[in-house]
């Protein structure tokens, strides 16, 4: 097989060049052009239907006054109407947008130390790991529920567990999930505790920092922090990085939980009124489906917008100890 | 100083590392023990007895919340279950038909579909949510005669390119040999995907079925926006009722069936321990 092709030229598609004949030939009898459009026609399908054909169809209503009830032959053009409504003219829009940025930043690093620091206690290898890893991960798994939004909500009631472990210590607690000044941080409370994903994620990480450097710094005289500093952190950051893509992303979706402890109303006085909360309450409640088009649109710009700037800044701070010069 | 006194006397700072870990497991466990406590508990004592545990042990909640509404609890869970395993055919079947295009074959464009693919891994699913649901309703299919369908054909046309990536990642593994010798033996790209392919992706498409079973188990976005009549509830939908009647009378049974809808996610748990944990968080990473 290899006598055939150019030495790294083995997983080219080919398209630069003429083919070394044999396999092209071979590729055609073999039929793989069609059977590659053949199996990939789902997904296809679904990219243009369930994707594509949406994002546009939100693009262009994002410029109307629909509402569900007119039929969209009906449809009025409004411009730039709903964005400046948006910007200008809905106090409420920026409440939302202040919000989710104070949940994804004060949230969001907390869970990521959080990960990391359990990942650093359970890193080296003895009995029982196994144990605590699955024990931490199982919130993971749950916390996303309506059911578990449900049992937060109760548990920082004015009545609820938290306030009575404060008793324990003749602190008099708050209904806090009732107050607008507590009632989000009870949320992301609820993000932090979720932090068993992405300690899988720094553990898997953490196995692959040789043990070598370790060595080499404690023979340097380095200390435990040092040794945390100068060779876990930066043998870490790529790990870091997608961790904190991934987290503030997904902090940035925040809906079951706000939606359960506000009934849907974003409420206390819109202390919890995350984005989609906010975008859910425009097109499904109020039915003005076109100004929640509009809000979609620059959601998925903002998200775009913290994706490229993570990715931009990531050279800086990221360290890749084999890509680096490849 | 503390590290050196640490390091001549490694028994005691394994100890200390154990004692934190234990802290933090009663921290994140105590949620979830609480609601379990909280279940069982008489009307009196949810008010009285915020403790962990019930003084006597009352199922009656179960009884209550399993008939609190028009509809018995048990056909929302039925609901739940038709939607969350039809999900997990529809993800396994279409993402590995994809997987299998993207990851092994080679055609025209072949790349630029893998790169709208991952682009289409961080599209929030919120941004799609009001055009889709215009979409289907104009296409009769929102509360229709079988209202989930907008829930279902999404999967079926693999838009959840996490699954897709997934199983790209995993068929990498897969030696390229034995393609060839199934193609020297005649196979065809067909031939190859159900003889070579379809069996060794068994471990990817597990993965892909428990994760699909869980997220749609645990769904409510989606749900809530595309079911409206009761009797077509699932069980997060179902259980928002409980909160719009906030009187104290609900707490029991609310949490009776909160603990309910939690128990299939909680089985999965126990049965794949180790592979749900390992298995998609460091999916990403590799490659």
């Amino acid at each position: 097989m290899a006598l055939t092709t150019a030495p790294g030229r083995t997983s080219r598609t080919g398209p630069v060049g003429p083919r070394p004949t044999r396999r092209g030939a071979g590729r055609a009898r073999y039929g793989e052009g069609l059977a590659g459009y053949v199996f990939l026609s789902p997904w296809l399908i679904g990219l243009m239907g369930i994707t594509a054909l949406p994002m546009l169809l939100s693009l262009w209503l994002s410029f109307t006054d629909y509402d569900i009830l007119t039929p969209l032959s009906e449809v009025r053009w409004v411009g730039l109407a709903n964005y400046e409504r948006m910007f200008t003219a809905d106090p409420s829009y920026w409440h939302a947008v202040r919000v989710t940025l104070t949940f994804a930043l004060v949230a969001v690093p907390l869970k990521l130390a959080a990960a990391l620091g359990v990942a650093l206690l359970l890193n080296r290898a003895w009995r029982g790991v196994g144990l605590f890893r699955g024990l931490f991960y199982l919130p993971s798994l749950l916390g996303g529920s309506v059911a578990l939004a449900i049992v937060w909500v109760n548990m920082f009631n004015r009545d609820g567990a938290f306030n009575s472990f404060l008793a324990l210590f003749g602190v008099e607690g708050l209904p806090w999930v009732s107050d607008p000044d507590w009632a989000l941080q009870t949320l992301m409370v609820l993000a932090i505790w979720q932090f068993g994903a992405p300690m899988v994620i720094f553990l898997a990480g953490l196995k692959q920092v040789p043990v070598e450097l370790y060595e080499a710094a404690a023979v340097d005289g380095a200390g435990a922090w040092r040794r945390f500093r100068a060779v876990t952190l930066p043998m870490l950051s790529p790990v870091i990085f997608f961790n904190l893509v991934l987290e503030t992303i997904h902090g940035f979706q925040g809906f079951t939980a706000a939606f359960v402890l506000s009934n849907g109303t974003g409420g206390p006085v819109d202390s919890t009124l995350m984005y989609t909360l906010k975008l859910y309450i425009s097109g499904f409640t109020d039915l003005e489906m076109g100004y929640a088009s509009a809000m979609a649109w620059v959601f998925l710009l903002a998200i775009a917008l913290v994706t490229a700037v993570f990715f931009s800044t990531g050279r800086f701070w990221v360290h890749y100890s084999d890509g680096d010069d490849s | 100083m503390t590290a050196l006194t640490a390091r001549r006397r490694p028994g005691n700072r394994q100890a200390l590392r154990l004692l934190v870990l234990v802290a933090i497991v009663a921290v994140v466990l105590y949620p979830l023990v609480w609601m379990l406590g909280t279940s069982v508990k008489s009307q009196a004592e949810i008010v009285n007895n915020i403790g962990l545990l019930p003084e006597d042990f009352t199922p009656g909640n179960y009884v209550e919340g399993w008939t609190n509404f028009d509809i018995s609890f048990g056909r929302f869970f039925l609901n739940s279950a038709m939607v969350s395993l039809l999900t997990v055919v529809g993800n396994a079947v279409s993402c590995l038909l994809a997987a299998y295009a993207l990851g092994r074959l080679r055609f025209r464009l072949r790349k630029v579909w893998f790169i709208v693919m991952i682009g289409t891994l961080l599209l929030p699913g919120h941004v799609l949510i009001v055009p889709q649901y215009i979409l289907f309703r104009s296409l009769g299919l929102v509360g229709g005669d079988w209202p989930y369908l907008p829930l279902l054909i999404p999967h079926f046309l693999a838009t959840e390119a996490f699954f897709v990536f997934l199983m790209v990642q995993f068929m990498r593994g897969i030696p390229r040999e034995l393609d060839e010798a199934a193609k020297i033996d005649g196979a065809t790209p067909y031939g190859v995907f159900r003889h070579v392919i379809l069996p060794l992706s068994r471990p990817a498409l597990v993965t892909t079925a428990i994760f699909s079973f869980i997220w749609t188990w645990n769904d409510f976005f989606r749900q809530l926006v595309f079911l409206s009549t009761l009797e077509d509830y699932t069980v997060p939908v179902a259980l928002t009722l409980f909160i719009d009647s906030t009187s104290q009378s609900a707490v029991g049974p609310m949490f009776a069936m909160s603990v309910l809808s939690l128990l299939p996610v909680f089985l999965f748990f126990l049965a794949f321990q180790r592979m749900l944990v390992e298995g998609i968080n460091t999916s990403g990473l590799k490659g």
